[in-house]
């Protein structure tokens, strides 16, 4: 076996690894029970921008060959399937029933395991939760090389709901959906003049929608700054679509208009095209309220452009996100206002606020603002993210280990003050140590 | 484990008392808690390195190392690698010495190509062995443009340079599909104990505007780069001049 290259989706830290890649349950187990002094990972479609699902000198099981939609229950709205499974194509084989996942991301382009390691979240965290509150059981393949079929009245269970895969190999799990008439969404836009007003109607209201989510402008400067767009949706009823679409009222929408080509320089996103693009995107969509959007329009943009990462050139680049509690707006401005000061051109950039958290103890959603931006890797940027971490740490806030790639040990344990009650669970089940990741070696996690 | 934004979490300086190696070491240690493993024959000048990092906020051991003792590298680095990964390593160590001594005495020319060109080929044949085992790392080499083009006046300290320079390149391919990034640095005249009494060239750089290069490559994986960066455009015209022309300028 040929070690294999692996890094996130910000391309930014390689290392190598032996890839295992098998939909074998048996052979996944013999990797476990056998893997080497630098232990073993699961990995799915590599979303995760920093290392969790690498693992340098040591052992990367891939779960995309364990793909099988076991069973649906379309009236009590479950679904049995393998942990390699892609939201994706998840969505695709529920909709036809009606059945919609509670919790999406940003992009389809994750696996169910991926999805409870990080605890994902999507825009209707506030009403929804985060993937782990929506599984009634998981099969969790444990360092012995014995599989644990594990309920919500586990401490495993929650250990693992937000682990990053460091308690054992998530094979199989049972969701709870939702039950829709249409794959459509009925969308709110508000075009906001300043990061005041965006949060200000962004905290009006908010539970009146299910989805709900801000972008904001993060080049432009003076009155304007922090600039946005509000878009806020429900699910469309039957008698909310135009007759045309009436007919295919579940029809998954989702073109991939092209991959990107990995050709582009460094410094391509810089201040001009930055600002350029901040400008049309503000621009593009005015005020309009009760406009019927498919999924990709409204939920995931950017899965449009498949390998879009490439586009940050070869450097790479970092997703810097956490959450502060309510009462802690300063921090989002001061944010906001240093990323225009020091000329750090974002483009992505998302502000939203979360309902409560769950009992996961690294489940990242917490009650308060979560805001995330996109930084090329380059002079200034550690810098700046370190000036950022000491003041979200000290309003009470914290990282999401599904995007961070450059914290230090001390960052995450001040962040997540229930991590020790997790390294003891974990403790339990691993005591040697074997499931191990870069991102664990580097935040001292385990 | 290097993250993203480059900075490591440990750092082994080959040569440890270099001033270049450890201004590197001192930026890093400035950005986030760093160890770092010196290796060099124990001397004064290595202890203070040590408490001067140290007083920096790192944590520094120090591991003996004699460049000209190649059938003791392997220990070396075993010994350097014993307290976990290394993420960074800077090659580091290398004479200069008389340049018109160099090439008239025999003892003195031996010694420097063994000290710049054998020794780094010695650890760098190990130090890939370690780094692909633990699956990741990053090395930086301090070559210097005096191996670009080499020249009459420093033929022998440039051609080891030279040597070295395109052991460091190829071993960088050599390592690439294994996740191990080489960079090369071609410094130019550096300030530094080395060159002390000499008379400085045009473009020349301290030892901490050399580590600044260092710090800005390893974060952008860069595979050569020059200290300060117009050398490059210097270097590479400097590489096509006739040599009946090249041989009469004053460099």
């Amino acid at each position: 076996m040929k070690p294999q290259k692996l890094t996130g989706w910000g391309r930014t830290a390689p290392t190598t690894a032996q890839v295992v890649h098998t939909a074998d349950v048996r052979a996944i187990a013999e990797a476990v029970k056998h893997a080497g002094p630098r232990g073993v990972i699961a990995r799915g479609l590599g979303r995760s921008y920093g290392d969790p699902a690498q693992n340098a000198g040591g052992t990367v099981i891939d779960m995309t060959a364990l793909n099988r939609i076991h069973r649906v229950d379309a009236e009590a709205g479950t679904v049995d399937v393998d942990a390699g499974v892609s939201l994706d194509t998840l969505m695709r084989a529920l909709l036809p029933f009606g059945l919609w996942l509670p919790v999406l991301p940003g992009t389809r382009q994750v696996t169910v395991g991926g999805a409870i390691g990080s605890d994902i979240h999507g825009k209707a965290h506030h009403v929804e939760g985060s993937f782990g509150d929506h599984i009634s059981e998981l099969d969790l393949l444990t360092a012995d090389g014995e599989v644990a079929t594990l309920t919500p009245a586990d401490d495993l269970f929650w250990a693992t709901v937000g682990g990053m895969g460091l308690t054992g190999v998530v094979l199989r799990a049972t969701l709870h959906l939702n039950h829709v008439e249409t794959a459509y969404f009925l969308v709110d836009t508000e075009q906001l003049g300043s990061l005041d007003e965006l949060m200000a109607r962004q905290s009006v209201d908010d539970e009146k929608y299910v989805e709900s989510v801000s972008w904001f402008d993060a080049v432009t400067t003076g009155p304007h700054l922090g600039r946005g767009l509000l878009t806020r949706a429900n699910h469309a009823t039957l008698d909310d679509l135009p007759a045309k679409r009436r007919r295919h009222p579940l029809r998954f929408e989702a073109p991939q208009l092209l991959v990107v080509p990995d050709l582009f320089p460094p410094g391509l996103l810089n201040k001009v095209t930055g600002r350029v693009f901040s400008e049309l995107w503000y621009r593009k969509s005015p005020t309009k309220m009760g406009a019927v959007q498919n999924i990709t329009q409204f939920l995931h943009p950017l899965d449009m452009f498949g390998e879009w990462n490439r586009g940050y050139g070869p450097h790479g680049f970092l997703q810097y996100q956490y959450v502060v509690p309510f009462g802690a707006e300063d921090v989002i401005r001061h944010t906001v206002r240093r990323m225009t000061e020091t000329g750090k051109v974002s483009a992505l950039n998302v502000l939203k606020r979360f309902g409560d958290g769950n009992r996961a103890p690294l489940s990242f959603p917490m009650k308060g603002w979560t805001l995330c931006v996109d930084l090329p890797v380059g002079a200034g940027v550690h810098e700046l993210c370190e000036e950022l971490d000491e003041l979200v740490l000290a309003a009470g806030g914290r990282h999401y280990l599904a995007k961070e790639s450059r914290a230090t040990p001390e960052v995450i344990a001040r962040g997540y003050p229930r991590l020790d009650e997790w390294r003891k669970v974990r403790a339990s089940v691993d005591p040697e140590g074997k499931f191990a990741s870069d991102m664990s070696r580097r935040l001292e996690l385990s | 484990m290097i993250d993203a934004v480059g900075n490591p979490q440990s750092l082994l300086l080959l040569g440890g008392t270099s001033e270049i190696g450890l201004a590197v070491a001192a930026k890093y240690a400035k950005r986030r808690p760093l160890r770092v493993v010196l290796a060099a024959r124990p001397s004064e000048r290595l202890d203070k390195a040590a408490d001067d990092l140290r007083a920096a906020g790192a944590t520094v051991s120090t591991v003996e190392f004699d460049a000209l003792d190649f059938d003791s590298h392997a220990a070396v680095l075993d010994k350097a690698f014993g307290d976990g990964d290394i993420d960074i390593t800077v090659l580091a160590f290398g004479l200069l010495g008389d340049a018109e001594q160099a090439w008239q005495d025999h003892g003195r020319a031996v010694e420097l190509a063994q000290v710049n060109y054998t020794a780094p080929v010695s650890v760098g044949v190990l130090l890939a062995e370690r780094l692909r085992r633990q699956g990741h790392g990053r090395v930086v080499a301090l070559s210097s443009v005096a191996g670009e083009r080499v020249r009459r006046s420093n033929f022998v300290y440039g051609s080891t340079k030279a040597g070295m320079d395109g052991f460091y390149l190829g071993l960088g391919e050599a390592l690439r599909g294994d996740g191990i990034s080489v960079t090369v640095v071609r410094p130019g005249f550096v300030k530094t104990k080395m060159t002390e009494g000499m008379k400085p060239a045009p473009l020349s750089a301290t030892a901490d505007q050399v580590a600044d290069v260092v710090v800005s490559a390893v974060a952008k994986r860069k595979e050569l780069v020059w200290a300060p960066a117009p050398l490059r455009v210097l270097f590479s015209i400097l590489r096509h001049v006739p040599r009946p022309i090249f041989r009469r300028l004053p460099i």
